[in-house]
């Protein structure tokens, strides 16, 4: 099996990208990741598009074989890649998986999503479309999974209300520093805690933002990646897996197994631990999910993650343990098949050194992309060349 | 109209039903469980709520106690349901009254015919 390394990468601009829609966000992305390995489109065989719902959103269909043409890939091979929130780690996956196999010595995954166009309501309503028929038809959004499960977790393990908070300020601190993040703007917890009730006990800052962007990666044999450039990173562990659909079916609501099981395969095919780890891109869609995350993934004991972001541990240039750099989903914004691509962006820039003001000392890198309420989860774990 | 779990050979129950449950086993029976009381596990009242759905929208995980029921096995089983009422708290108890449309058919993004839309709500006992 080869060893994949990451040659190239590139975000656009996330947030309400009025003029442009899903082919433009996708082509941009790919043609900026091109530029940043100064590779040609012709060279790539193998080219991954990481997209949850253009049908629904746009009515625009087919869109990995017009990104192929549009940016002069043909005839590469191309899929499209829907795990719902959760596929851009997915396309990682696939495309890791063209390279690793041997199939593809060139590959780029371009994942984006436009949404900003559509009501929250009407948003809401298709992401919530993923649920079986009789959760659908109680009205449950992904929203209210968070609700109900932050309830759960604040009442079970005696957790401050402030520590969610306490997540939502530190991200936005983060994206301040992020020129691509959708809001580059300080909150303080007191704004976080009086915001209006979303999904009781949950308001407006515990959640991401509905946006329009893309991100893309290019990958090769870390064998030839010398041939392309001096600075990339190495996938050296990933690995995907399934909870149940039913969400309630769960035997406990604060533990995601996917995150666990996927978690676990990372670790072990890299052969790194959660001790390994120097920074971490956590999909914050809600604030809820940085402590379930960071559970399921060993960084913490099952019910206090809260403790370590009381006390700092996560925070970006003093915590152990930096997670979300890049602002996470929580300001960075969550353009659904783009957000698993960008978050391996921002541990491809913090690895090979290029995050700007928001570097960190990094040699391992984790990204964890949840798809649902933790119904498929991707662990990607990316180190900086040797 | 009923609100029906499904009991497996092994033993375990679930709501809703799956054509297999733990490790392959076969559906053998379903429970109704309108016909039961069940228990608040945790609640959110939802005041961003997609198209057809009303806001705002009181939710809870229940949990189902069904000793009475059956004699081995599993016991319980949960629940996502829709509440009468905001006014809860996790630990009370809420019995199933039934309701025309839980949701307006159409609304969403759902094929209308695709699925049922009647069912229970619950409220405090």
């Amino acid at each position: 099996m080869e060893r994949v390394a990451v040659i190239g990468a590139s975000m656009t601009q996330f947030g309400q990208r009025e003029d442009e829609w899903i082919l433009e966000l996708l082509s941009e992305a790919a043609l900026e990741c091109l530029e940043d390995a100064d590779v040609e489109a012709s060279e790539l065989e193998h080219l991954y598009v990481s997209n949850m719902a253009s049908g629904e959103f746009e009515g625009q269909t087919g869109v990995m074989n017009a990104l192929a043409h549009d940016i002069d890939a043909v005839p590469a091979y191309t899929q499209r890649i829907d795990q719902t929130s959760s596929s851009g780690g997915a396309g990682i996956y696939a495309a890791w998986q063209s390279v690793a196999s041997g199939a593809s010595e060139l590959t780029m995954l371009v994942g984006g999503e436009k949404m900003t166009h559509r009501t929250t309501g009407e948003s809401t309503d298709v992401i919530a479309s993923l649920t079986h028929p009789v959760e659908y038809k109680t009205g449950v959004t992904l929203p209210s999974f968070a609700g109900l499960t932050a309830r759960h977790y604040l009442e079970r393990f005696d957790a401050p209300r402030e520590s969610l908070a306490k997540v939502a300020v530190k991200n936005h601190k983060n994206g301040v520093d992020n020129p691509n993040a959708q809001f580059r703007k300080e909150i303080d917890e007191e704004t976080a805690l009086e915001s209006p009730i979303v999904a009781d006990p949950l308001r407006l800052y515990d959640f991401c933002p509905i946006t329009d962007g893309s991100a893309a990666l290019l990958l090769c044999p870390e064998d030839v990646a010398q041939e392309y450039t001096d600075e990339y990173a190495v996938i050296t562990g990933i690995d995907g897996a399934t909870d149940t659909h039913v969400v309630h079916e769960r035997d406990d609501p604060t533990v995601m197994g996917g995150v666990v099981e996927s978690g676990k395969g990372a670790y072990e095919m890299s052969g790194r631990g959660p001790e390994d780890v120097d920074v971490a891109e956590l999909h914050d869609m809600f604030t809820i999910l940085e402590f379930l995350q960071m559970e399921g993934l060993g960084f913490a004991e099952q019910g206090e993650a809260w403790k370590l972001v009381e006390e700092g541990n996560t925070e970006r240039d003093t915590g152990d343990l930096p997670i979300n750099t890049s602002g996470g989903l929580k300001s960075k914004g969550h353009p659904l098949g783009a957000s698993g691509v960008a978050q391996a962006v921002e541990i491809y820039e913090q690895l090979v050194g290029e995050a700007g003001p928001r570097q960190v000392d990094a040699e391992v890198g984790l990204c964890c992309n949840v798809g649902g309420f933790g119904n498929c989860v991707i662990t990607t774990i990316m180190e900086a060349a040797q | 109209m009923t609100m029906e779990a499904t009991r497996y050979q092994d033993g375990s129950i679930s709501y809703p039903g799956h054509p297999r449950g733990p490790d392959g086993a076969e559906p053998v029976e379903t429970i109704d469980l309108s016909e039961y009381t069940a228990e608040v596990v945790t609640w959110t009242t939802s005041t961003a709520t997609p198209p057809g759905v009303r806001e705002p929208n009181h939710l809870a995980i229940v949990d189902f106690d069904l000793s009475e029921a059956v004699d081995d096995g599993d016991q319980s089983v949960r629940a996502i349901v829709q509440l009468t009422t905001g006014d809860v708290e996790t630990g009370d108890e809420v019995r199933a009254v039934y309701e025309d449309e839980l949701r307006e058919p159409g609304a969403g993004i759902r094929e209308p015919d695709s699925q049922e839309w009647d069912g229970y709500r619950f409220e405090p006992v």
